[in-house]
């Protein structure tokens, strides 16, 4: 079928142009055949990042695993915006147990699917910043070590939301929390201090890492299909704004992702055995600033006056990340074409082993 | 197959016949030959299970919950510390109604630290939520976790199988191991009431507010209640397909006539049956009672027990853990039991409780130490609450040293000190 090559430029992210794309290049969402792996009639804030990234991710998953799916939770906003008693959006088999062990859960799924010689039933694991990099983060080094068959999803926001927005290991330089307030002479959250789960991952040198944000529907759609071309353990950090504690507005959701990328606060990329084997390039790099003023959580670092110090060493976390990942698409280097829509890497009846 | 065995062998060879699909193991003293046992079946190929080697114990309960809910077998163990750190996914497991089976080879619990036998870390976990089982000899420990896994799966409640540490465990001893084709025609395959099935999901594990709640904990009691009747029905069961008596409520020893009953869990029957025999010599009518269900509490299997004409009687209950500040946690759900009396015998004011701590910490419960402590009860000498053996010279001079000195030191390393096992500085 003819088709004319869509730029998505104008846009800045891939979420639109379904219907102009051939079939086979098509978004998971866009199918009538999605699973709808967590369906409409949840509880989840309006402009609730985690709820979109979390469909996307499972969604995909779903496809790439023919339906044979099943989903352990960890304590959280997803887990209780999705299952208030007596109704559930989970269409795919759920188990929720407790908040610091669903990567313990899920490897104890995936032996069982193995001793019960069901392979062809994956496990994917889930929870949201706290679950993972904190309280979850002894049962998830575990589960890597082991390399157990589990795609685990972290859905970071940034802090504990569920509970009314306090700090996490994940909350950035300089936000504010509910246990970080903006008082003080150094309003927000310390520096110097949080940890990044993405490179903890590829330090187990684990078959696939990855990270994502819902800004870009396609990529995200790309890895959590890509995860599941391997067996063993696999980790996908996505970054999912929340209106509520970032004071962002609803409809910025999308927005606030991709100026999280395009600053390079967030970088974007994917590894194999500890080995980056992709970058996403930012093509139009903003300052830190742009990021941060449509969030109420940096409010204190425009008003009263600007904090022109603290900003600086946010720009300089976000140059750093630039420069580690090389996510400059500038003068020098050759400008990346930019991505195609993305394909879904196809189903493979047999996953490599690593 | 009747052979000389170290007690977690035998339980391993036990668990190993259960037939368990996912093994879960993280190692604590006095825990790890069982699991270590179960490693080199599965190793060898003569166990055909997962055998995850998980980072804790929280991870381990974490593991077993995962693998039942999926529609395996599960089986884990455990001791002191170890269930401490697992307490968390102990309870999830029961409130998700899993059935888990679990080894707990009974230890301390510090400060200070002692790997050494009491119940202070069964009885942390005695509101769980899990079935309780004290196992008496190494023979019952390896029978009572065949009927674990029957028990549990047929409602769909995990069940907890507690072994003394030490006394049991590392205790060469002879059993008879049912072998492969017994434990087949007693223990069906499991047959999940819930399960993890992309064929027909189901969600799990999903938040229940006010309007649910209390029925959700409603069923857990039922499912206590039903379990009061399961657990000697399987006993009897494995009584007529084995040819020997393991597991059940509780165990009466010498009780017909008995003015002086002695209540106890564990290993340490085995010792009261022998004090019990030699007071008997001595003409005092002593009987004792063991308790192999703590939970659910056999309300009226020990009420039957204690049930006579209605002359007084003394009570002594042997705690194998302490419960600072209320005393002694058999002896409270035995008054509560006999407090229940509606006209019936025993009548709690014909009924005289002792709490005597025992064996807290690996002290060796004596013979003569029980003889002594039983014939003072018998004479009306044995306080409500006592320590059996307690050394009072060293808890006096500590407590003097406390009232003279407000920096008077760690009390554990000061006691050590005046043993002499700690230099003196």
């Amino acid at each position: 079928m003819p088709y004319e090559r869509i730029k998505f430029y104008q846009t800045g992210s891939f979420a639109a142009g379904n219907r102009l794309l051939p079939a086979d290049l098509r978004s998971v969402q866009s199918s009538g055949d999605r699973a709808n792996a967590l369906t409409c009639g949840h509880r989840a804030c309006q402009g609730c990042g985690e709820a979109l990234g979390a469909r996307y991710a499972l969604d995909a998953a779903m496809r790439a695993t023919k339906g044979k799916l099943i989903a352990v939770n960890a304590t959280g906003c997803l887990e209780v915006f999705s299952t208030p008693f007596p109704e559930t959006s989970w269409q795919v088999p759920w188990l929720h147990s407790l908040f610091g062990n669903a990567p313990a859960v899920a490897s104890g799924v995936a032996a069982a699917l193995k001793a019960m010689g069901r392979p062809e039933v994956r496990v994917v694991a889930q929870g949201g910043d706290g679950g993972t990099v904190d309280i979850g983060m002894a049962c998830l080094s575990g589960m890597f070590e082991r390399d157990d068959d589990v795609l685990y999803i972290c859905y970071d926001n940034q802090a504990y939301m569920n509970t009314g927005v306090q700090r996490s290991g994940a909350t950035p330089p300089a936000a504010r929390t509910a246990t970080t307030p903006a008082v003080g002479p150094e309003p927000g959250n310390t520096f110097g201090q949080g940890k990044n789960v993405p490179l903890i991952a590829m330090a187990h040198e684990i078959p696939y890492v990855a990270t994502a944000t819902v800004a870009d529907l396609r990529d995200l759609e790309y890895k959590a299909t890509r995860a599941m071309d391997f067996r063993g353990a696999r980790y996908l950090h996505i970054l999912v704004p929340c209106p509520l504690g970032w004071g962002s507005a609803p409809a910025d959701t999308i927005k606030v992702a991709r100026l999280a990328t395009e600053s390079g606060l967030f970088p974007v990329f994917e590894a194999e055995a500890g080995q980056v084997t992709s970058a996403t390039p930012i093509r139009r790099q903003v300052p830190v600033q742009d990021y941060l003023r449509l969030q109420a959580r940096y409010a204190h670092l425009f008003r009263p006056r600007e904090r022109t110090d603290v900003i600086a060493r946010l720009q300089a976390a976000a140059d750093r990340n630039i420069a580690r990942f090389g996510l400059r698409a500038g003068p020098g280097q050759p400008e990346q074409p930019e991505r195609p829509p993305v394909p879904v890497a196809p189903h493979r009846d047999t996953p490599q082993e690593r | 197959m009747l052979k000389q065995i170290e007690g977690s062998r035998a339980v391993a060879e036990a668990v190993a016949r259960s037939r368990p699909q996912v093994i879960c193991a993280y190692p604590i003293t006095p825990q790890t030959h069982i699991v270590e046992a179960l490693g080199a079946l599965v190793k060898k190929g003569d166990l055909n299970a997962g055998f995850l080697n998980v980072e804790s114990e929280f991870a381990a309960m974490s593991a077993v919950i995962g693998a039942s809910a999926a529609g395996a077998r599960a089986y884990t163990a455990t001791a002191s510390q170890g269930l401490l750190y697992m307490s968390e996914a102990v309870y999830n497991a029961a409130g998700l109604g899993l059935p888990v089976v679990m080894t707990v080879a009974n230890r301390a619990i510090g400060a200070p630290i002692n790997i050494w036998n009491d119940h202070s870390d069964a009885m942390s976990q005695r509101d769980a939520g899990w079935i309780q089982l004290y196992a008496e000899t190494n023979q019952e420990a390896a029978d009572l976790h065949i009927q674990a896994f029957r028990i549990a799966e047929e409602l769909s409640n995990p069940v907890m199988v507690c072994m003394d540490g030490f006394l049991l465990t590392h205790a060469s001893e002879r059993v008879d191991v049912p072998g492969q084709d017994e434990v087949d025609a007693f223990l069906p395959p499991y047959a999940p009431r819930q399960v993890l099935d992309p064929a027909d999901p189901v969600s799990i594990g999903a938040m229940v507010g006010p309007e649910a709640f209390t029925e959700v904990r409603y069923l857990a009691a039922e499912r206590m209640r039903q379990a009061l009747d399961l657990v000697p029905a399987v006993a009897a069961d494995f009584a007529g397909q084995f040819g020997r008596s393991s597991g059940g409520l509780v165990r009466p020893y010498r009780i017909e006539d008995a003015e002086l009953i002695v209540v106890a869990l564990g290993s340490v029957l085995g010792t009261i049956a022998d004090a019990v025999d030699e007071l008997r010599d001595d003409g005092i009518r002593a009987g004792a009672l063991g308790i192999t269900t703590f939970r659910p509490f056999p309300v009226q299997a020990v009420r039957a027990a204690l049930d006579g004409d209605h002359r007084l009687r003394r009570v002594v209950v042997i705690e194998r853990a302490l419960a600072p500040g209320s005393g002694g946690i058999v002896t409270a759900d035995l008054r509560a039991a006999i407090a229940t009396a509606d006209g019936g015998a025993p009548r709690p004011e014909d009924t005289i409780i002792s709490t005597v701590i025992a064996g807290l910490g690996g002290r060796p419960v004596t013979r003569k130490s029980l003889r002594e402590m039983l014939t003072s009860a018998a004479q009306g000498n044995l306080p409500p609450f006592s320590f059996l053996d307690l050394r009072s010279d060293l808890v006096t001079s500590e407590l003097a040293r406390m009232r003279a000195a407000r920096r008077s030191g760690p009390s554990a390393e000061n006691l050590l000190r005046d043993l002499g096992v700690t230099a003196v500085s």
